[in-house]
Parts: structure tokens; C-alpha cells; sequence
């Protein structure tokens, strides 16, 4: 740990085309309507490849989108209080409040003018705190139509899971026929299942690529890997993220052949479970002064990508397709389709059990050569902090430092950014991690 | 002994009570979180079904476990279990509803010592017609791990009785909500809560009894005090009877609430089919819906405001376990509801411990002000 190496370091070659395809995601949702596509909301983990049995789609995933207002204080606070000033409370989902706060202004984020009207809400519920509660208020405001599909089945792991399957696939079948209606269009299967063909790929593309960080030095921080996220998490259902993907996957292979560093004073790693306090993300870059690198976070790897834990080997792999599964059927037509959907996300570890879940932590702490945790405790969000003292001891009871802190993930009102830093720093000597003299 | 005071005797010696039945039964006793859990099954299979409650006292024993923005009914009832209060528990089980529950019986079922332990999996899409079958899986799921645990085969015949005698408590408890009509109130908010708090921890056999008991009295009872409003509480858990007791000595009755702890616990039938456990199954999906399973506000909306109007409601407090997200999103909405019909609301945010001296100032701006508007 006081030996100090110096990494080269570069740029991605691929950056900027990774910050233009993120953009248009943003700026299809104004344009959208007017090249007559579907603008859908929802939340990022819902398997919106779907959508496109309807046509050409426009999809919303709030969380992103409120993700980027709480990285801009300026524009997040008048959110916030035009959500609150509608009697909401400041304790609710702080994605959810810098989202409905910028529909309530008729502000739109990315490209300035008014908020999108959405032509209907279609999501998954996989967090009991809020999500179908926040497209029911959208729903209301604008008067669009809502529906969704319950599917948390991780919560359970007694039993046979097969009735939930059922009820997740019966409810997919269902959706598109409530689709149809809403629309006016007639769902084609084929496109369909070819969006979900790419939506799987470009999951299993994006967790590979996640999974090349464990390389030592990372050739990708995670502040990297946030700004590229969007791509796998809005455009996951289109061939051109795979494209993009691929490139990036070879480019990151080339930057592990050669000990290309994303920090070149790389020498204390830190994996983190939950998204960052978004309006602090200096936070990372002033912890590269003590030459700490964040090489990923659990949840950001497995939303919006997914990779395969061998549980009883200590392993994490890339993930395959469904199709190329072993007694995985091929989808020839929507039945298929949906329960591949239903069994796909039944065993994605997004759902997997609490006890199953501490065991990955484990194990993607280890693939990924962590030196440390650090936790969020995380005031703008219920379920991701439930269960955080029960990690915090179970990683603590397998050896692996663990470091704290408190705040909110995107309410920047809520966070104490210097009694943060001084806790880290404190956490940082203890480990016998300094800041370096030439920093 | 009025059945009222029988009432408040076994609140007041909860656990006394349960170990008695233990040991005079012979059965098992299974603790329960969440009014989704269907009593009716563990009820048919020999148990004792005990809702896990908190008891308001100012305590710390849950800050290693639970991080303080999950909600205090949940911190407080983690509580019971980590101060060792249901040692005599057989099981524990839990339908999954919200996060703030999940926490408390996550870190029961892991650092409680538990010989059963039991997870529904609720369907939470109620509107979608596969929910009713899913839960009958779940159902079927859970009567096997029982069996399992119990040694008690469960049959037809034991759904069926165990349907009626639950049935016949609910209707008893809606009769007894019937005389809360009256402009002359034979009973208050307080004591009709301990009757319902009663029948989440007592025997339903027993409970029967001492609802008759009391739809017997009622007739004769009178207050023993002008009524004063007539409020309806709306909200979410809320057993804390000291509070509601202080609320109406400030000159007010609850004459209706909407609450899991009342009304919306006990409100709809398991309407008998041949298949027991899918009647069961619908009866839990098309309930009185708890904020936490829908997503779709007009179901509970418009249920809450015709029983506002059907119970002669003056004045509602919309309350709320702070943190609670469900309800923080449904009271905006319920208020603007209940200002369409002129009838004045007060929200309120409660915690473990409850600072009635800050609530009561509070209480009595809205009271005065609400009494020059109906008096």
C-alpha cells in the first residue's frame, strides 16, 4: 500500500461517441412524437424491448433521468421544492422528487423547454417504496394511461416459484394486449422478440464489460462507467448499443493488455453496492489524490447489465443470452417471449435473496481485487438501505474493510460533503492510505 | 367485567394472555406482521395467530439492525423481538407488503432465534387477474410448510371453520362499527380500537364471545362526555391506544378510522368457494387495499370517502408512521378530497414515542378551527 506506482492513463477513444449516443436518447424524447414514435415511461430495470411490437419507441427511465438533475443543484433544488409544495414529503425517493419535480415546473433536463407528455406509463414494480406509485402520479397529472408489472419475486426464496413465474409471464402477455388498446396499434412479435434479443445482449455486453474492471490497474473508474450506464440503460433494446458496446468491451481489453489505468496513481480499491451521492461525485475524484480508484457498484452493474454467480465456485462470469442457455427455447412468438422474459428476470441477479445476495457481494468484491467497501446509507432511498447494517456485518465477519457513510443519493440539500470526506479520509489512514505528496 | 374492560386487560397482558393459550391448548403460537398475512390458514392448522406490535417505549436496541429512516412501528416491533418479549413464539410469518416490514423480519428471522418462519410472497398487483392465483400458490406454499412444521394435516373441514369463525369476527366487528353512527356514540375511538387491536392477538373463539358480549351493552352504554366532533383517523399501522385516548379527551371521538389496525384489517369476508385456499387468495387481493399494494388511488380513495360520508365524518386526521412512503403518497391527494367536501383535515407524522404536548397544541388549533366551521 506506500508503494507508489505510476499507470499510464488515456482517455477513451470511444468517449465521445458514447456522449452522443446518450444525448439522443435524451433528445428523441422531445422530438420523438413528431417522427411519430411512442414516448413510454417507466424504470430502468423494466425489459422495455417490448415496446417495440408497437412501432418505433421513445423509453424514459426515471431513474437516470433523475439521477442527472441531482448531479446539478441548480436545477434540482427548485425541483425539489416544487415536488414538496405539492404536500409530498422530503423522506420520498430522491430520484422520484427531482423527476416529478421537473414534470410539475414544465422544465425539461437535457435540452431546455417544456417536460415530455408521455403516451403512456409501463414499468416493473421491483421497489416496493415507490416506483408504480410515482407513474401513478404521473399517470394522474397528465392523464395517461399506467399499467405494470409486478415482479419482486427475489423477496422470496421458500416455496415453488414456479406460480410466480406464472403470474409475472401472465401479467407480460397481459400488457401487451392493455398496449394495444392504449394505442391504437397492433403488436408485431417478430420486432419484439428482435428488441429483446438485443436488450439481453447488450445486458450481458454491459455486465462483461463491468466484470473487465477487476484487471489490475482498473482500466475504468466508475464515474467512467456512470457516464456510459445511460447507453446500456436506455438504449438497450437497439442494435447500435451493441455496436457500441462491443467497441468498448475490445477498446477496455486493450487498455488491460497494456496497463492503461483510468487512475494512474492507482493503489487502493474500493467497490461500492449503491449509487453515488450524485451531487457529490468529487467525491471521487478527490479520493484519486490518496490514489484510490472505485473500480464499479453492485447495483449499477447488475440494472442495467447482468453476469452469472457461480455461487458455490467463489465465481462471477459474463452472462449468456437466454436463448443460448441450456434448455433455455428459442422465442418464436410472444408466449415465448414472455415467459423468457418472466424466467429471465426471475433468475437475473437483480432478484436475487438477501442471503444469496451477500454471498455475490463477497464474491465481486474479491473479482474485482477490493481493498475496501464503501456504503451509502442512503436517506433517499428505503429498500437499497433496509438491509445495509446486515452487509455491513456479513462483509465485515468475511475480513473486507468496510467504510459508512450517511446522506441522500440526489437530494443535495441532504448530504454533508465535508463531514463525508473527513470520515473517509480518517477511514483512509486507518488503512494506511495517505494523501500523496505529488497530488 | 364489560367486554371493553376485557379488552383493555388483554392489551395490557398481550404476551400473559398468548402463553396462557399455549399452555392450555396445547397449540402453537405464530407471530404475524402485516394484515396480509391470512390468519384463516394458521388459525385452521391449531395456531394462536399473534400480530407483532411495538409498545411506544423510547428505545435503541434496533439502531445496529435498522437504519433510522425505516419507519418506527417496524423499529419498535424489531424491538419486541431483540428484547426477547415473544419467546414464547412458535413462528413468525410475513406477506410481503412494504420495505419498512421486510427490514423487521429479515433481521428477526436472522438474529431472533425462531423455530418456523414463514414469507408470503404477495401478489401486489391486485388489479391484474393472475394475482388471485399466484396467491393461491403462495397459500398452498405456506399450508405445506405448516403441515410441515405442525405435524397437522389441514383440512377442508378446518378451512372451512376457521373461514366462518373469522367471517363471524368481522361481521361482529362491523356491527359494533354500525352504532358508531349514532349521534349519541355509545362507544369512542379508543375503546373501539382495543377491540380490533383485541382481535389481532386473542383467540377467535374468544373474541366472538366478548363481541357479542359487547353488541349486548352497547344498546345501554352512553359516554360518559359530550362527543364533541366526530373525527375519522386515516392512515397507516397505529395501535398506540394512550395517544387516541389523549386525543379525545381534548374534546372529539373517533368515530371511524381507515387504518390496519381497524377497519381496513377486518373489513371484507372471505366469500366461501369450493376451492378454500383460492377464496382465501381472493379475499387478500380484493381487500380494502393498503397504499403499499396498489397503485391505483381510487379503490382505497373512494371507499375512505364513503365512509366519511356514511359515518357523519367532521374532521380526519391523515397520520402517518414517519417515513412511511406509501401513505406520504396517497395524503396529499385524501386531502384535497376531503377540501372538496369542506370537511377539514390535520396531518400528523408519527415516531416511536409519541410528544403529545407538541401534537396536543396542534390538535386544539385544529379542533377550534374545525368547530366554527360545523358548529
Amino acid at each position: 500500500m506506500t508503494t507508489n506506482v505510476k499507470y499510464k492513463s488515456k482517455p477513451l477513444d470511444c468517449w465521445q461517441w458514447g456522449k452522443e449516443l446518450r444525448l439522443e436518447a435524451y433528445q428523441d424524447l422531445i422530438s420523438g412524437h413528431e417522427q411519430g414514435k411512442l414516448l413510454v415511461l417507466g424504470c430502468a430495470a423494466t425489459p422495455y424491448g417490448m415496446l417495440a411490437g408497437l412501432g418505433d419507441f421513445v423509453f424514459l427511465a426515471g431513474e437516470p433521468y433523475g439521477a442527472s438533475i441531482a448531479a446539478d443543484p441548480p436545477f434540482s433544488i427548485p425541483c425539489m421544492e416544487a415536488y414538496e409544495a405539492k404536500g409530498y414529503s422530503r423522506d420520498m425517493c430522491g430520484y422520484m422528487r427531482n423527476f416529478l419535480g421537473s414534470m410539475y415546473l414544465d422544465k425539461y433536463y437535457f435540452t431546455g423547454g417544456s417536460f415530455p407528455k408521455f403516451d403512456f406509463a409501463w414499468s416493473v414494480r421491483h421497489c416496493p417504496a415507490g416506483h408504480p406509485k410515482w407513474h401513478q402520479l404521473v399517470s394522474e397529472y397528465q392523464g395517461i394511461p399506467m399499467n405494470y408489472i409486478d415482479d419482486e419475486t427475489m423477496l422470496s426464496n421458500e416455496g415453488d416459484p414456479q406460480h410466480r413465474i406464472d403470474y409475472v409471464a401472465g401479467q407480460y402477455l397481459d400488457t401487451i394486449e392493455w398496449m394495444e388498446k392504449v394505442t391504437g396499434r397492433t403488436y408485431d412479435d417478430e420486432k419484439a422478440i428482435e428488441a429483446m434479443r438485443n436488450y439481453f445482449r447488450n445486458e450481458a455486453l454491459w455486465g462483461e464489460i463491468c466484470l473487465l474492471n477487476g484487471a489490475v490497474p482498473a482500466p475504468l473508474d466508475i464515474k467512467s462507467l456512470f457516464a456510459l450506464m445511460p447507453i446500456s440503460m436506455l438504449r438497450r433494446h437497439e442494435k447500435i448499443a451493441t455496436q457500441f458496446l462491443e467497441t468498448l468491451r475490445d477498446e477496455v481489453k486493450d487498455r488491460i493488455a497494456n496497463q492503461i489505468a483510468a487512475v494512474p496513481t492507482e493503489r487502493y480499491r474500493m467497490n461500492m453496492l449503491t449509487p453515488p451521492p450524485w451531487s457529490f461525485l468529487k467525491i471521487f475524484r478527490y479520493l484519486e489524490n490518496f490514489g484510490v480508484v472505485f473500480v464499479g457498484t453492485y447495483v449499477y452493474l447488475i440494472n442495467s447489465g447482468e453476469v452469472k454467480f457461480l455461487i458455490d465456485e467463489g465465481k462471477v462470469i459474463p452472462a449468456t443470452v437466454p436463448e443460448e442457455r441450456p434448455g433455455w427455447p428459442e422465442m418464436k412468438n410472444r408466449e415465448d417471449m414472455c415467459r423468457t422474459i418472466a424466467r429471465w428476470r426471475a433468475e437475473h441477479p437483480f432478484q436475487s435473496h438477501l442471503d444469496t445476495r451477500k454471498k455475490e457481494y463477497v464474491i465481486l468484491f474479491r473479482h474485482w481485487n477490493g481493498d475496501a467497501y464503501l456504503l451509502l446509507l442512503n436517506r433517499g432511498c428505503v429498500p437499497m438501505t433496509t438491509s445495509m447494517y446486515d452487509f455491513q456485518r456479513d462483509l465485515q465477519s468475511h475480513g473486507i474493510a468496510v467504510a459508512m457513510f450517511e446522506g441522500n443519493f440526489a437530494d443535495c440539500r441532504d448530504i454533508d460533503e465535508t463531514g463525508v470526506l473527513d470520515r473517509l479520509e480518517a477511514f483512509l489512514e486507518g488503512q494506511g492510505i495517505h494523501e500523496l505528496k505529488e497530488a | 367485567m364489560s367486554a371493553i374492560e376485557k379488552f383493555e386487560e388483554i392489551l395490557e397482558n398481550r404476551h400473559q394472555y398468548a402463553k396462557d393459550w399455549k399452555q392450555r391448548t396445547g397449540g402453537k403460537v405464530t407471530g404475524w406482521l402485516c394484515t396480509y398475512v391470512p390468519v384463516e390458514l394458521l388459525y385452521a392448522a391449531g395456531m394462536l395467530p399473534v400480530r407483532i406490535l411495538g409498545t411506544h417505549e423510547v428505545q435503541d436496541v434496533t439502531d445496529r439492525y435498522l437504519f433510522p429512516t425505516v419507519c418506527p412501528f417496524s423499529r419498535d416491533a424489531l424491538a419486541q423481538g431483540l428484547k426477547g418479549r415473544y419467546d414464547y413464539l412458535d413462528g413468525l410469518t410475513m406477506s410481503r407488503t412494504c420495505s419498512h416490514v421486510q427490514g423487521t423480519f429479515d433481521n428477526w428471522r436472522n438474529y431472533v432465534p425462531i423455530p418456523f418462519s414463514h414469507y408470503i410472497w404477495l401478489p401486489c398487483h391486485r388489479e391484474s387477474p393472475r394475482a388471485v392465483p399466484c396467491l393461491r400458490g403462495e397459500l398452498l406454499d405456506l399450508k405445506q410448510a405448516i403441515e410441515k412444521f405442525t405435524g397437522v394435516t389441514v383440512s377442508d373441514e378446518d378451512l372451512d371453520k376457521a373461514i366462518e369463525l373469522y367471517n363471524t369476527n368481522r361481521r361482529l366487528m362491523r356491527q359494533v362499527y354500525e352504532f358508531r353512527k349514532s349521534d349519541d356514540l355509545p362507544i369512542t375511538g379508543a375503546e373501539a380500537m382495543e377491540m380490533v387491536v383485541a382481535s389481532q392477538l386473542m383467540d377467535v373463539v374468544e373474541h366472538n364471545k366478548l363481541l357479542e358480549d359487547l353488541l349486548a351493552e352497547l344498546p345501554n352504554r352512553k359516554l360518559d362526555r359530550e362527543a364533541g366532533l366526530r373525527l375519522m383517523m386515516i392512515g397507516s399501522e397505529m395501535d398506540d391506544i394512550v395517544f387516541v385516548r389523549m386525543l379525545e379527551e381534548l374534546g372529539c371521538t373517533v368515530v371511524i378510522d381507515e387504518h390496519c389496525t381497524g377497519s381496513r384489517y377486518f373489513w371484507d369476508d372471505v366469500i366461501p368457494e369450493e376451492d378454500r385456499l383460492g377464496a382465501i387468495a381472493r379475499r387478500y387481493i380484493t381487500r380494502w387495499p393498503c397504499p403499499a399494494v396498489s397503485s391505483e388511488f381510487n379503490d382505497r380513495g373512494d371507499r375512505i370517502m364513503q365512509h366519511a360520508k356514511d359515518w357523519d365524518t367532521q374532521g380526519v386526521l391523515l397520520y402517518q408512521q414517519k417515513f412511511c412512503d406509501p401513505h406520504e403518497f396517497d395524503i396529499p391527494s385524501l386531502a384535497q378530497n376531503f377540501k372538496e367536501l369542506d370537511i377539514p383535515t390535520l396531518v400528523l407524522e408519527f415516531d416511536v414515542t409519541i410528544p403529545f404536548g407538541q401534537f396536543r397544541t396542534r390538535i386544539e388549533a385544529f379542533l377550534e378551527m374545525a368547530e366554527l366551521e360545523v358548529f
